[in-house]
């Protein structure tokens, strides 16, 4: 029987595999933030271990950094020590740091790709949830927990479980305006946050070719929102021209090598898969959610199910998340005014997303009262941003551009959405509190966000 | 960590669907650069008001019900990776929780600091629910030789999967990285060959 792409990294990283227990599993790059390490060093230190393979691990602060004035010092003495925490580490322990005011900082997630660190074939962990990201390329890559980050730093190994594979098919084309943010919110609303628990899964077909290497990175970044462990995507030469060329991707004789090998990164024709889901790209509208979970999404012109067509057990969850939202079952929400529009994060802060919405605003004015935050997922981003222009564009229609960071995905720092107002975010989590307490999230792509943002409510941007 | 044979304990129910990870310990508390004192923080949001008073009516305010283990509704620990969750849980002193379904990586950092996560039918659970309204001294039998779990009140008992790996190191206390470093010669075989 033939092997999925899942199997064939897989078993190539395997150590030794504990009877009737986990895999030890071989781990090519390690990326590290300052949230989810500090535990991790202590937990070294407290044993008197060194990292086993200092360069394959890669640190950048992130999540608790703020979006303005970077130069000086970090406000919040909390965040600054956790921050300096990271400094401090990577320099006990010789590992390669891209701290604030590097050119290279920014978000874990956008820096790893944009420096060729992350390749075909790879297997990459991040104690970070969202590393599905780096699967884009046809890699293994996994968000772990502390206690794993710890294993990766101590052995380059962690113990894992082997997962259940699923392949999701999109037959067809994808609508124009309608971009990889709502194929991937369209699938989690048909599979719910649960559909893929325990399953690895593969993204095929036509639309999934299609996509360039930075949307087939928010398809899979979102996988951990319908509860995979990861999702991946075939390698091809879409995926070798990214790589081809950057800083650590490999050079001469050495990317010959690797490319004969990339090359064989796919499922074999006769592969078999836990399960397999079909879609079709031509029945996805832009989307948009309405509740407090990723699975709760709708087409923007949509209306909000009814209490009766969902699950009886589900009925009482459903009508608090509904009344955290302020919103009814059966309405419309198209046209309802919204506060803030967030475009940025690990899902949808990448060069790509600010040239749609650039062009979406483009001419137009920023609607009054409202709060736009602008926030570049790299400070490589934000040079291509300046370099092509796009922030005269941003200017020119009354928006300023943050510095980069994760921002307000998840208000560590002070970019809050008060309790009440509604946000219309380009990010990938709309749980209760997640962008601030009482905060209402609504996902959406980065044209929706356009609209939301020059028209001051949920706007279909076709209507633009 | 701490062995974990059998445990007899009243639980806290909370039957709550789909509690993710920022429910759990929200992201304001992820400051920290130590495992200690997320205990204090579990369900933050639900447990405290803006003002830091207790609201009443959050189970884990209410005397009636306590004990070590938590019972929670289908998907718990949804969400992010963050091991800050595992954390708070266990820091409150929870050594199992019991759902009909858990996130698959809640599910790993609560086995690896000690947090026994114990998936029952919903049958199972949705007469727990019922029975510790009626009666808060209802208790549960977790025996993890055997892999039961056992409701003392009806005196239904299911089994529960956990693989022997993880079980072994549950019942001796055994940690993770001693495995892994005592495969040393094993990885760097892999990577000579690599
Ligand atoms: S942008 Fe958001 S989801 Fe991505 S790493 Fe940062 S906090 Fe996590």
């Amino acid at each position: 029987m033939g092997k999925t792409l899942f199997d064939k990294i897989w078993d190539a990283h395997v150590v030794t595999a504990v009877e009737d227990g986990p895999t030890q599993l071989y781990i090519d790059r390690h990326y590290c933030h300052e949230v989810t390490s500090p535990q991790a060093f202590d937990g070294l230190r407290n044993r008197g271990l060194k990292v086993f393979r200092p360069e394959k691990t890669t640190l950048s602060p992130d999540h608790n950094i703020p979006t303005l004035n970077q130069d000086q010092p970090i406000a919040d003495p909390v965040s600054k020590f956790q921050v300096d925490t990271l400094t401090r580490n990577a320099q006990e322990f010789d590992l390669t740091l891209y701290g604030l005011g590097h050119e290279k900082n920014g978000i874990i997630h956008v820096i790893g790709p944009e420096n060729g660190l992350t390749q075909p074939g790879m297997t990459i962990v991040c104690g970070d949830s969202h590393t599905s990201t780096h699967g884009a390329f046809g890699a293994i890559a996994f968000g772990i927990g502390t206690s794993e980050v710890e294993m990766v730093l101590a052995s380059q190994c962690i113990l894992q479980p082997r997962p259940k594979t699923m392949r999701i098919n999109f037959e067809g084309k994808l609508q124009k305006d309608v971009t990889a943010k709502d194929l991937a919110l369209y699938m989690i609303s048909q599979l719910t946050t649960g559909g893929a628990t325990g399953y690895f899964v593969e993204y095929a077909g036509e639309a999934i070719r299609n996509l360039s290497m930075e949307e087939r990175m928010t398809v899979c970044n979102l996988s951990i929102e319908m509860g995979a462990r990861g999702g991946m995507i075939a390698p091809d030469q879409t995926t070798f021209d990214y790589v081809a060329g950057r800083e650590f991707a490999p050079k001469a004789a050495a990317w010959d090598k690797a490319l004969a090998y990339w090359k064989t990164l796919k499922s074999d024709a006769d592969a078999k898969f836990d399960r397999e889901i079909t879609f079709n790209a031509a029945d996805i509208q832009p989307m948009i959610t309405y509740g407090t979970n990723p699975g709760m999404g709708m087409a923007i012109n949509g209306t909000i199910p009814t209490v009766k067509s969902v699950d009886a057990a589900s009925r009482i969850s459903y009508e608090n998340s509904l009344k955290y939202m302020g919103f009814s079952a059966g309405e419309k929400i198209e046209g309802k005014a919204i506060d803030y529009v967030f475009l940025g994060s690990c899902t949808n802060g990448r060069i790509e997303d600010f040239r749609q919405f650039a062009a979406a605003v483009k001419g137009k004015k920023k609607a009054n009262d409202i709060i736009v935050w602008l926030v570049p997922g790299s400070w490589a981003v934000e040079k291509q941003i300046k370099a092509e222009g796009i922030d005269k564009i941003l200017i020119e229609a009354g928006f300023e551009l943050r510095q980069p960071g994760c921002s307000a995905c998840l208000a560590m720092n002070e970019d809050k959405v008060p309790a009440g107002k509604y946000a219309v975010s380009t990010s990938n989590r709309n749980f209760e509190g997640r962008q601030g307490p009482g905060a209402r999230t609504l996902l959406a792509s980065p044209l929706v966000a356009a609209a939301a943002a020059v028209t001051g409510k949920i706007t279909d941007p076709r209507s633009l | 960590m701490e062995k974990f044979q059998t445990l007899t304990s009243t639980f806290v129910p909370l039957p709550i669907e789909n509690v993710d990870t920022d429910q759990i310990i929200p992201a304001r508390f992820l400051k920290a650069t130590t495992r200690e004192g997320f205990g204090d923080n579990l369900f933050a949001d639900w447990r405290y008001d803006k003002a830091g008073n207790k609201i009443s009516t959050f189970v884990l305010n209410n005397p009636t019900y306590s004990g070590a283990v938590l019972v929670a509704g289908k998907n718990f620990g949804s969400g992010s990776s963050r091991e800050h969750a595992a954390w708070a849980v266990a820091g409150y002193g929870f050594k199992v929780v019991v759902s009909s379904f858990f996130a698959d990586i809640f599910k790993g950092n609560a086995l690896n600091n000690g947090v026994l996560p114990v998936v029952v039918s919903e049958g199972f659970l949705a007469n727990l629910f019922a029975e510790v309204t009626a009666d808060a001294s209802t208790t549960v039998t977790v025996d993890l030789q055997a892999q039961t779990i056992t409701d003392n009140k009806s005196g239904k008992t299911e089994s529960f999967q956990i693989n022997s790996y993880k079980r072994n190191c549950l019942l001796n206390g055994f940690d993770d990285i001693d495995y892994l470093l005592s495969n040393k010669d094993k990885i760097e075989a892999w990577e000579a060959k690599a």
